[in-house]
């Protein structure tokens, strides 16, 4: 396999677009999430995305195609609420290892199909690791602050299994994406370490807080910088920020980020923020308007698209990528 | 970024803690410790959270950048207690900004709560106690868990107690640490163990020196290493004498921190100030903690004796006037400005009076009429005055309740006067200062704060009735904001006179300006000492000849005023363009800035300042007139110059200390040209532009061969081919100023109040001051071999300028808001701009850097109309927006 470090040596590095976005043009029916095998399941499973991996593979494989085509160098796999404690909406806990290991075979075996025809454009998979919908570090109980819904350890198990499923599965990276809590991510990075001790793994770990809104901080309250000392005790491939704000709003902080780490930086943000019906229209040629000022300020070395973003989006992004260097590094 | 940031210890809470090697000592609240604190233990065993997260609460507030906690204790459960009490921590953003230091000997209680904290916390602590493998077993997991850790100098075989031991073990654990676990160096702290000096054993001789030579060996041979201590541990055997205890603490502190320690825990009210300690004294301690003398120990003994004896004679002094009457105590105490006895000398008196107004009326009032009285005769000066004011507040807020409940006692005030800093204006020192000395004198103020808008003013004067309205406001903007609140008080037909001051006021301004569009009374009070004389004569009854007399002069002032300004005679924008200020640009140097672009502190290490501090307009903000240091020494205000410098100095320690203030800075250097004579353009890395600079021309017309200036003659024109560059700025001292000086407030303290923004103030021209030596030395770099002294720089003389929008050379408040554009002030380091583009917090300095060796100060004087619309058109706004903001600069 193709070194990812050299990859980001000679160029700035695309990451796809969003899945779900691409999901709703099939528009699935509940049978169409069921397939013959969950005939009969006993929760209703429309809109358990991750199941798709098993019941509607082809469709998955198409995504990842189309995001290989638009330019991307590295595809997600459909895993971002692979673990046990997200999975428990649909009573499906006990299907985790295997969601998340048939994703990554399928992302993987696009990936690879590409490379071969394209061997000086690698391509690579990363595993989504999503945020459960639980955070330790928060109570859901405004009278009773000092209560969790969920432990440090509850989660770091959870996270492990995720890890494994996907690391048998065959990806090339790990992403830990979307982080509104840092304590979570504390316990997926800490579950990371365990397996790689395990297996004398060196897979590389990218990192992406999510900054909810203009104060400028994680939901759990920390600053760009807090949120940098919280995740570095790893050595990380990269350190970033995706969703909740579209390129324009993430600039800043981005730029925050970029000063003060000597990791690489990525960046996927929505494709603008909601309009008045919650949908994303920012278009390829506007958001690229703001994605070039990224360039054009040496802040990114990986960028692709969060929520609302297809491969429009990427395709537009990657054209404008070759035009610029990646950011570098300050020398040790 | 190896070399730099990540080879910081950086630690976060809600927000980050980077400790460089330019930081502060790092200071650890130490408080929410169950073995430390009993009051804390007691709050954790009865499961009173709610009282003990304001103990951290307190700690945060108090200065404390990390806060230590420690459920150690037989008796609870251990686990739990760490665990509840670091969740709530987490729900309060207040106390959880800062970074936790988990502080357990058991390692399931360290291990809980690395589990609940997001943010990187340090570990407190692990040793080589029980043997290499679970100290490497330990550390592993806090890796993982991601935070720093505290390691003990401790060993199999025991704790280290001398210089040897402590390197040895330290330096073990440190190999371990890197080559085994692979624990990034500067995310280990050592504690080489402080223990008492001066016990009387001879083991315990070396035990300082050994401290801090056990420390400067680590700096030195342990790349990247930090070392931490708990302090007050070293003066144990001197439990029971404040003073040398204290004494101890500060010169240990003071050695521990030269010899590399970094990080601790100390008691701020167990500290003298190290320059204060009494020589002989210092001298003592220093032969002990250095071991220097075979009877250090015994000298320090016999002095301590001493020195007991001493503080207790210096006692007896300070009690004789305790023996005076009444009266007379009173009346010393509101003199000197002691507020230590008042409290009971008020309660004596209002025990002898009928009512307790009469306090008020009687004692209090004679002794400050014998305030008022030296202060008129010029035998007191404003700070004492604001001393005593102090006193008086404390005093009456004592008696307060009582005569409520008297209800029918009700002060009777010489006069009620309103006081307010107008819309757009935050600074507020001179208002203070004016609003104290009418208070002392009897009179009842209702202050309306800063940025009251005129609404607010006019409501307020009718519904309180007072009998006079001040203004107060420093930037030049405010002046037509007093201009328009004179015009509204004239719409509501208000009878009051209104009174005008603050550092651009004039008295022609008020003459010019004000006083036509008000019937009352307008007049002009150009220092807080003349107030009271004012006030006294504007509410004197029968003074209706006063106030016409007063009418009159300002009537004629404004008379000669225009005559005299119609004299002078301008130039055309195009004639005074032609004659612009020329430097021969195929000749000059130009200087590539180092680094280009912006640079961003957040987190400055104020002491850096001090040696920038210009001290004479301190002193002139208390009515203080002279140059520092000679004031010092003047006849007639030395003695009270040298006292509220003491002062001064005082809380600059603490500020410095306990880091009361934070001081944050951006500044940006960028390619510019001059285009069209009088833009300057600011271009990106790739020549794209970014903002334009507007620069204003002087048009008063002059000889032939003297040049009209405007700042962008100092650039090199975009037609001379060549690029020039230049840079803007905004510094700020004054995160915290505010809070402070509230606080001194509610607690009756308008001395203090006034002096932490004065300082505040002088610090941020000195941050300016300081970052311009930096930018010219090093990021531009045009001056890398200056060698000035301080008083070169208070005094100018360096290459290059940095004039600040709003003052002479380039009037125009409005180019802050391209700064701010440019730079991303606001975003980057919260310093904001009011509507009249005051900058908030209050003490901060924004301006330019032009780095030709022919760049100099000017002041523009008055521009013509053309120019006006030429700008107005520049500036893409109407003619009436440029007129509003260039107002003052106008010519008739």
């Amino acid at each position: 396999m193709s070194n990812i470090y050299n990859e980001l040596q000679k160029r700035i590095l695309i990451l796809d677009g969003a899945m779900g976005t691409m999901l709703q043009d099939y528009d699935f029916s509940e049978d169409d999430y069921r397939g013959a095998r969950f005939k009969d399941y006993p929760t209703p499973l429309k809109g358990n995305n991750d199941l798709l991996s098993l019941t509607q593979p082809e469709a998955i494989a198409e995504i990842h195609r189309k995001y290989f085509e638009a330019g991307a160098d590295i595809v997600e796999t459909n895993t971002f609420s692979g673990t046990t404690i997200a999975m428990a909406d649909y009573d499906m806990e006990n299907l985790v290892y295997e969601l998340n290991y048939e994703s990554a075979k399928i992302a993987k075996r696009i990936a690879d199909e590409f490379t071969s025809s394209q061997p000086h454009k690698p391509r690579f998979v990363a595993g989504s690791i999503g945020p459960t919908n639980k955070t330790a570090s928060l109570s859901p109980d405004v009278n009773r602050p000092e209560y969790r819904a969920i432990t440090f350890d509850e989660l770091r198990l959870a996270y492990k299994l995720q890890v494994e499923a996907l690391m048998d599965g065959g990806v090339d990276l790990l992403l830990v994406e979307t982080i509104f809590d840092t304590l979570n991510a504390k316990a997926a990075l800490f579950a990371i370490e365990q397996v790689k001790e395990e297996r004398n793994s060196t897979i590389p770990i990218m990192v992406s807080g999510t900054i909810t809104d203009a104060s400028g901080r994680t939901l759990s309250g920390q600053t760009v910088e807090a949120f940098l000392a919280s995740v570095s005790h790893i050595q990380l491939l990269s350190v970033g920020f995706n969703c909740a704000l579209g390129a324009e709003q993430l600039k800043p902080y981005l730029q925050r980020l970029s000063n003060v780490t000597n990791f690489h930086t990525s960046a996927h943000p929505n494709a603008g923020l909601p309009n008045a019906f919650g949908e994303y229209d920012e278009t390829p040629e506007e958001m690229t308007g703001f994605i070039d000022a990224y360039f054009k300020d040496n802040l990114i070395n990986i960028i692709g698209g969060c929520c609302g973003t297809n491969p429009a989006h990427i395709k537009a992004i990657s054209g404008l990528a070759e035009n610029y260097e990646p950011r570098q590094l300050k020398a040790n | 970024m190896e070399s730099d940031c990540k080879k910081y210890l950086t630690l976060s809470g809600l927000e980050p803690l980077v400790i460089t090697p330019e930081s502060n000592f790092v200071n650890v609240g130490e408080r929410t410790n169950v073995t430390g604190s009993r009051k804390f233990l007691r709050l954790i065993k009865e499961e009173k959270y709610e009282e003990a997260l304001s103990v951290a609460r307190d700690q945060v507030d108090g200065g404390a950048q990390i806060i230590d906690v420690n459920m150690d204790e037989g008796m609870l459960d251990g686990v739990h207690a760490m665990t509840t009490f670091l969740n709530l921590i987490a729900s309060e953003p207040d106390i959880s900004r800062v970074p936790i230091m988990i502080d357990s000997s058991k390692w399931d209680i360290i291990e809980a709560g690395l589990q609940v904290v997001q943010g990187k916390c340090v570990v407190n602590s692990i040793s080589l106690k029980e043997g290499e493998q679970e100290f490497i077993r330990q550390a592993k997991l806090i890796l993982r868990y991601g935070a720093a850790v505290i390691v003990m100098a401790f060993d199999e075989t025991g704790q280290a107690d001398t210089y040897q031991r402590r390197i040895e073990i330290c330096k073990r654990s440190y190999d371990i640490l890197v080559e085994v676990v692979k624990f990034p160096p500067q995310d280990i702290i050592f504690d080489p163990n402080i223990f008492p000096v001066a016990t009387g054993m001879d083991e315990h001789r070396k035990n300082a020196l050994d401290f801090f030579q056990a420390t400067k060996w680590i700096r030195t041979n342990l790349p990247y290493a930090n070392v931490s201590g708990g302090v007050s541990n070293v003066s144990f055997s001197f439990r029971g004498n404040t003073i040398v205890r204290e004494a101890i603490n500060s010169a240990f502190l003071y050695h521990a921190i030269k010899n590399g320690m970094n990080i601790g825990i100390v008691n701020p009210t167990m500290l003298e100030i190290y320059d204060e300690i009494p020589k002989e004294l210092l001298t003592c301690v220093e032969d002990v903690l250095f071991d220097r003398k075979d009877d250090a120990t015994e000298r320090l003994l016999d002095l301590a004796e001493t020195l007991k004896g001493q503080k207790n004679d210096v006692e007896v002094a300070v009690l004789e006037w305790r023996n005076r009457s009444l009266q007379e105590r009173i009346t010393h105490g509101l003199v000197k400005g002691i507020d230590a006895f008042i409290e009971e000398d008020v309660e004596e008196a209002r025990l002898l009076a009928q009512k307790p107004i009469e306090v008020i009326e009687g004692n209090l009032m004679i002794g400050m009429n014998v305030v008022g009285d030296l202060f008129g005769s010029g035998k007191m000066f404003l700070p004492q005055v604001v001393k005593s004011a102090r006193v008086m507040k404390r005093a009456v807020a004592y008696l307060q309740p009582f005569i409520e409940a008297e209800k029918d006692g009700k002060v009777e005030y010489a006069g009620k006067i309103l006081m307010a800093t107008v819309k757009g204006d935050v600074h507020d020192i001179g208002k203070n200062i004016v609003s104290v000395v009418l208070g002392c004198n009897n009179y009842e103020i209702v202050d309306l704060g800063v940025m009251v808008p005129p609404e607010k003013i006019i409501e307020t004067a009718i519904k309180e009735q007072v009998d006079i309205i001040g203004l107060s406001g420093l930037i030049t903007p405010s002046l037509d904001e007093m201009v328009y609140v004179s015009k509204e008080m004239e719409k509501t037909e208000l009878s009051i006179p209104l009174m005008i001051g603050g550092a651009t006021t004039s008295k022609a301004h008020a003459a010019v300006k004000i006083a036509p569009h008000y019937s009352n009374t307008v007049i002009h009070v150009n220092d807080a000492s003349r107030a009271v004389t004012v006030v006294g004569d504007l509410l004197k009854k029968d003074n209706q000849q006063h106030l016409s007399d007063l009418r009159a002069s300002y009537d004629q002032f404004r008379a000669q005023f225009l005559s005299r300004t119609k004299q002078k005679e301008y130039i055309s924008i195009e004639e005074a363009r032609s004659k612009k200020y020329k430097i021969n640009w195929d000749q000059t140097s130009i200087v590539k800035p180092k680094t280009l672009g912006i640079q961003v502190i957040q987190d400055f290490d104020i002491t850096k300042l001090e040696a920038f501090i210009d001290w004479s307009p301190f002193f002139r903000s208390w009515d203080l007139h002279g140059k520092y240091p000679n004031i010092l020494e003047d006849a007639i205000v030395g003695s009270q110059a040298t006292e509220l410098f003491k002062d001064a100095q005082e809380l600059l320690q603490r500020i410095f200390s306990e880091k009361l203030l934070a001081a944050k800075a951006i500044f940006g250097l960028f390619p510019a040209n001059t285009v069209n004579d009088d833009d300057i353009e600011i271009y990106d890395a790739n020549g794209n532009t970014q903002q334009t600079f507007l620069t204003l021309r002087q048009q008063l017309k002059k000889r032939a061969e003297v040049p009209n200036i405007a700042l962008s003659d100092f650039i090199a024109p975009k037609s001379t081919g060549q690029t020039d560059y230049m840079g803007c700025f905004c510094v700020s001292t004054g995160f915290g100023t505010k809070a402070l000086a509230e606080a001194f407030e509610a607690d009756n303290d308008d001395y203090n109040s006034i002096m932490i923004k004065a300082l505040a103030d002088r610090l941020a021209e000195a941050f300016a001051e300081y970052l311009h030596k930096e930018v010219r030395v090093n990021h531009w770099g045009y001056a890398a071999d200056e060698a000035l002294s301080n008083n070169d720089l208070i005094k100018e003389i360096y290459k290059g300028i940095r004039p600040a929008p709003g003052y002479p050379a380039c009037p125009d408040h409005l180019e802050k808001q391209t700064i701010w554009k440019l730079l991303e002030v606001k975003e980057q380091i919260g310093v904001e701009l009011t509507e009249s583009l005051a900058m908030w917090p209050a003490a901060s300095v924004s301006g330019y850097y032009f780095g030709n060796a022919e760049a100099k100060y000017f002041g523009l004087g008055k521009i013509k109309e053309d120019q006006l619309i030429d700008y107005s058109k520049r500036r893409a706004i109407s003619i009436e927006a440029a007129k509003k903001w260039l107002n003052p600069n106008l010519a008739n």
